[in-house]
């Protein structure tokens, strides 16, 4: 791979290359000039002559039947335009729709309301105020119904059903799944000389992007053309399953998806909220606008994890695991809206196994409805690997607790080595490339490991309580190979096309969309260093579903090992048929050419040369061009990948806590992540930083919990906290380089890693901070009460 | 967007307008100081006032804060940040400051004012706390004139207080007395968060040995409260560790709070008992150095 060297036509605000730069590397960011001016344009920004506000009344109760809904004191509001209930949608059979996981959801509910927060009716009028007010205004008749809130009281046989809805259905349950060789891994259990079995918890949490979920649909009164201002992650599955669903031709729906204040997997559903838009804006006829408030988002939109996992670990006395397995209840809500391929019910948990070298496993899961919001949502977890990663890197340090090894070493002694690579795990995951060893010393060296135990001794003499923790991970990112990887039967292929005008600029248009990762920046970089043109003369076209090629969009760290690799693709294909028209140019054979930062020259005469401009204005200007090629210097492609690809990384966390009040500081948080080959590296860093931060939340604060009512606890992030800047250390990041073999520039996914290898580096380490109170396992949220209980041997699961 | 009810709105110019237009409005009407735990409510519509009479153009009247020998008067329209950067009121109460870094977050103590904090009466309100430790007196103005009433007093329940319609929180009034100081100590979840248990303390010394102290507890009951009972046990004694475990432990026995996402009761009536020590150790500490 030639790299473009930065001195060539440095672009602004470059700081410098790592060792191996991708088009330009260590550039800033193309898309913050607009960020930190306070000019980005996000959903809210859209304004439409005419337009109009929608509110939605939500359910009060978790479990209640509706017996009727009287409107007319909020119809007769001055400023109302329409108020719309379950029946009225029903009546155009809209009142329901898919979910990605082929259930299906309310979009106002007819018969009864299933979790609190549900969608009820709602109101459009004229502005955002009298919208809201006249919600008070309708009168809604609950009859209430005992709600389904313990999660392993769900299939109890007393139950209500919740799913009335399907047909036949007479209990909670909504399915099973199961992976691995069960006989083989009660064989090895069976030999083992230590099993050591925890129950774990990964709480129901929420993505809380600091921008609600919310739309604005415009249908055009004369072609009936309807544009959806919206705010999601994946704009062209959205218009196909909108066309699916309201029976619009699926040419006259344009999804724009402008500037995105985060996503976290959050604005990958479609929520009732923009089919209320929708349906209002056909139905009046004018623009009209929704937006969610931050209760209405906490409440209602799509959660994630929610997995009481029991894991097990077998292993010889010496610390060589042989088998790990493990027995989930997985709690989906009221509805199945997880958001995975469709084979894939549990989405990527089979890579429970971790980056370790096994016998065998097995994986048991009940998944379950109850009266909480529908979810299960990548959360910056790429389809489960959060709760896999949790579960082992749990699960290995309760091992090394039993056995009073050091966790690091047996990890060490258990990593699956290169030379297995590709390796197919246990439960039929083929990992792509890997060199575990080196990330974890580098790691260990990084946080001066052997100096923190021997503080650790230290202060554990003085009575001090302080902790050091480990987790190596494995992630399974870039869905996917379509062969295996669909959604609602769209196939994750991704498209990508690239344009270059004849002075030598270009565009390329994308089908996944930012949420702030930085694609206008890692997307002109990677077509930098193939085409040879410097990042900022690259425009980068996302977001709009009439500008760009289809494609699936962005969750599960798929951008760069799809979309990607689709860019560098494409980039290629632009510049072989460029080498053609050298070849001409220059009246040399195509083989004669060499290729060198964004020039092609004759073979063994660097003076006589084109560059990629010089080659886009002939491509586009007079004259002949070689036999058999059309003007125009652009192209298209569809890439579907191989394979995932597979990242991997080692976290240390090290933290204090106060033994008189049971508050964990993190200290310190060493993180050394491979994604492969790198982009643009401070992009990456800034990737790890947000998902070091969401794994401090998760592990020490954060939780969706309800009470037994089914009323839900975290309406507000004063009751649903995150974290800020000051519980969080100075991340101390590095990197390995370990290629993925078939992605064409060797990238993979760094989205969500932190986000997965976090919280167990910062549990395992309160835990091993509590090893005085002979603590083994404690589950998340880590509050000072839950900490405190923990110290006291009394401390209960939190769901 | 979270949207209010709809409500009409005026600027108080002064005191007794404030008060005047009270009275002409009833209870439909409410005083918005800093707005800081009002208006969340009126958002989420769990409180909807027809009125809101706005006193922030008071703040040149009632936001002050004045020390003298015998006596600090804060007023009510003081804000949160003038608390904490003043270095006079931190010299003769450094409470004050030690509760204020640990209070919400810089843009709620922009605006956040002693009323509205004492007047909201939240159980878990910090400033409440630091009131009772130092036995502040509260100052109430209606159309009728002023009256006086202690902290015990003030607060009749959980967000409730002894300011009745067409009255209002002007100023407090706390005694200073030679040998003291005091301290403050909270533990919460995360920055900015309320407090899952925190304790005021203050001490004045007689020479080697304490001639009074206090405590003031938040969020472990309905009210901030304060423990004679610490008083007593501590008065005479030499400050030492044995001594403030005795409190620590009587602080416990007083509190009374429920499990909620917080904590459970044990953990917070732990912390009653631990911080109660810690405060006290600090405040003797200070008091001792002083
Ligand atoms: C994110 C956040 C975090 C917070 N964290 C904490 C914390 O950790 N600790 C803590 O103690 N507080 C905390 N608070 C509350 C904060 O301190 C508020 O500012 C304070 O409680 C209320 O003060 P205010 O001036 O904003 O009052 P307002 O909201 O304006 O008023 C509150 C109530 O008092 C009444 N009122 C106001 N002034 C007077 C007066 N002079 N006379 C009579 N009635 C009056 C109002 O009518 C209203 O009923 C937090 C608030 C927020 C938003």
């Amino acid at each position: 791979m030639t790299a473009v060297e930065p001195d060539t036509a440095k672009p602004e605000g470059f700081v410098d290359n790592d060792e191996k730069p991708v088009g330009y590397g260590r550039m800033l960011r193309k898309e913050d000039p607009r960020f930190v001016r306070g000019l980005g344009k996000y959903c809210d920004d859209v304004e439409l002559p005419g337009m109009l506000h929608l509110a939605i009344l939500r359910s009060p109760f978790a479990h209640a039947k509706i017996n009727g809904i009287d409107a007319s004191a909020a119809q007769a509001h001055p400023k109302v335009k329409a108020v719309i209930t379950g029946a009225d949608l029903a009546e155009q059979g809209l009142a329901w729709m898919p979910t990605l996981s082929n259930d299906v959801q309310a979009v106002l509910a007819t018969d009864k309301v299933r979790f609190q927060g549900q969608e009820v009716a709602f109101v459009v009028a004229e502005d955002r105020y009298s919208a809201r007010d006249a919600l008070e205004l309708i009168e809604v008749d609950y009859e209430a119904i005992d709600p389904v809130i313990d999660v392993r009281k769900a299939l109890d046989p007393d139950m209500p059903v919740i799913r009335d809805d399907l047909e036949d259905k007479t209990d909670n349950h909504c399915f099973d799944w199961e992976t691995g060789d069960e006989e083989a891994t009660n064989a090895v259990f069976d030999k083992a000389d230590v099993v050591v079995s925890e129950d774990i918890v990964y709480p129901r949490v929420h993505p809380a992007p600091m921008e609600t979920c919310g739309c604005v649909a415009d249908v055009e009164r004369v072609d009936g053309k309807l544009t959806l201002w919206s705010t999601t992650q994946a704009p062209h599955a959205h218009r196909t399953v909108y066309a699916l669903v309201a029976g619009l031709p699926e040419h006259k729906i344009r999804v724009i998806a402008p500037d995105i204040g985060g996503g976290f997997g959050n604005k990958v559903p479609i929520y009732p909220g923009y089919v209320c838009a929708i349906v209002a804006s056909l139905v009046i006829g004018k623009p009209v606008k929704w937006m969610e408030d931050r209760t209405e988002n906490l409440v209602s939109t799509g959660f994630a994890r929610d997995y009481i996992m029991r894991g097990e670990i077998a292993a010889t006395k010496d610390g060589k695991i042989l088998g790990i397995r493990t027995n989930v209840l997985a709690d989906h809500g009221a509805f199945n809206g997880t958001a995975a391929p469709v084979k894939y019910p549990a989405g990527f948990f089979g890579v429970f196994t971790g980056s370790y070298d096994i016998e065998a496993a097995h994986c048991k899961m009940t998944a379950v409805y109850t009266n909480k919001a529908p979810g299960g949502m990548a959360y910056a977890c790429s389809f489960r690997i959060t709760e896999a990663v949790y579960l082992v890197e749990r699960i290995v340090d309760c091992l090394a607790y039993e056995l009073d090894m050091d966790p690091a070493e047996l990890r060490l002694k258990n990593f699956i080595q290169p030379d297995q690579f590709p390796y197919e795990s246990k439960t039929g995951w083929v990992y792509d490339s890997g060199d575990y060893e080196p990330t974890m010393r580098k790691a260990m060296d990084m946080a001066g490991y052997e100096e923190l135990r021997r503080e650790q001794a230290e202060k554990r003499e003085r009575g001090e309580l302080m902790g050091i923790g480990i987790s190596f991970f494995t992630e399974a990112v870039g869905a996917g190979p379509r062969k295996d990887m669909d959604i609602l039967g769209l196939g994750m292929a991704d498209g990508c096309e690239l344009r270059i005008h004849p002075t030598g600029k270009a565009v390329v248009r994308l089908s996944v969309k930012t949420q702030g990762q930085g694609h206008e920046t890692t997307f002109a970089q990677i077509v930098a260093e193939e085409i040879g043109i410097p990042p900022a003369d690259i425009d980068v076209v996302h977001g709009d579903t009439d500008n760009t090629p289809f494609g699936l969009g962005t969750y599960g760290s798929r951008s760069t090992p799809v979309s990607g690799a689709a860019a560098a693709l494409v980039a290629r294909k632009v510049r072989d048929k460029a080498q053609i028209i050298a070849s001409g140019m220059l009246e040399v054979s195509v083989a004669d050419l060499e290729w060198d930062k964004g020039s092609f020259h004759v073979k063994g005469d660097p003076s006589q040369s084109v560059t990629i401009a010089d080659i886009a204005m002939k491509a586009h200007g007079a004259g002949d061009l070689p036999e058999g090629i059309e003007g125009g210097l652009e192209a298209q492609i569809c890439y579907n990948p191989d394979n995932l690809t597979y990242p991997f990384g080692a976290y240390i966390c090290v933290v204090d806590i106060d033994p008189g009040t049971a508050e964990v500081k993190v200290r310190r948080f060493i993180a050394v992540d491979d994604c492969g080959t790198q982009i643009n590296p401070m992009i990456i860093e800034g990737q790890v930083h947000g998902g070091l931060a969401d794994g401090v939340g998760m592990a020490l604060m954060e939780m969706i919990a309800f009470d037994e009512d089914g009323n839900c606890l975290g309406g507000s992030l004063m009751d649903y906290l995150i974290p800020t800047a000051m519980e969080v250390p100075d991340w101390e990041t590095g990197h390995t380089v370990t290629p993925s073999p078939h992605h064409p520039i060797g990238a993979k996914g760094i989205g969500e890693s932190a986000t997965v290898g976090s919280p167990p580096a910062i549990v395992n380490a309160v835990v091993d901070a509590l090893k005085p109170y002979n603590v083994r396992h404690a589950d998340m949220p880590l509050t000072p009460s839950r900490v405190w209980e923990a110290m006291q041997g009394t401390l209960q699961p939190p769901i | 967007m979270q949207v209010p009810a709809p409500f009409e709105y005026e600027r108080a110019t002064s005191v007794d307008h404030a008060i005047a237009l009270m009275d002409r409005l009833g209870s439909e009407a409410r005083l918005v100081a800093g707005g800081h735990s009002l208006l969340p409510m009126m958002k989420l519509r769990l409180a909807n006032f027809e009125y809101l009479i706005d006193i922030n153009d008071l703040h040149d009247e009632l936001g002050f804060i004045r020390v003298t020998d015998d006596e600090v008067r804060i007023g009510a329209m003081t804000r949160h940040r003038e608390l904490l950067e003043s270095d006079e009121l931190a010299a003769v109460f450094p409470i004050f400051r030690d509760a204020e870094k640990v209070i919400a977050d810089p843009v709620v103590r922009n605006r956040g004012t002693l009323g509205g904090s004492l007047c909201q009466a939240d159980p878990s309100e910090d400033l409440s706390a630091v009131c009772t430790t130092l036995n502040a007196s509260c100052v109430i103005r209606s159309g009728d004139g002023e009256r006086i009433v202690g902290m015990e007093e003030f607060h009749v329940g959980p967000y409730e207080t002894a300011v009745a319609d067409g009255q209002m929180l002007t100023e407090i009034r706390i005694p200073v007395r030679a040998g003291g100081s005091s301290a403050y100590e909270k533990v919460e979840r995360r920055a900015g968060d309320w407090a899952v248990v925190s304790s005021g303390a203050a001490i004045w010394m007689d020479g080697a040995n304490i001639a009074d102290a206090r405590v003031g507890l938040a969020a472990v009951g309905p009210n901030t409260t304060g423990i004679p009972g610490i008083a007593e046990a501590l008065a005479g004694q030499p400050p030492s560790d044995e001594l403030f475990a005795q409190a620590g432990a009587i602080a416990a026995a007083s509190a009374n709070p429920s499990t909620d996402m917080r904590g459970s009761a044990e953990y917070k009536t732990h912390l009653a008992n631990e911080l109660t020590q810690r405060a006290l150790r600090r405040a003797a500490a200070r008091a001792q150095e002083a």
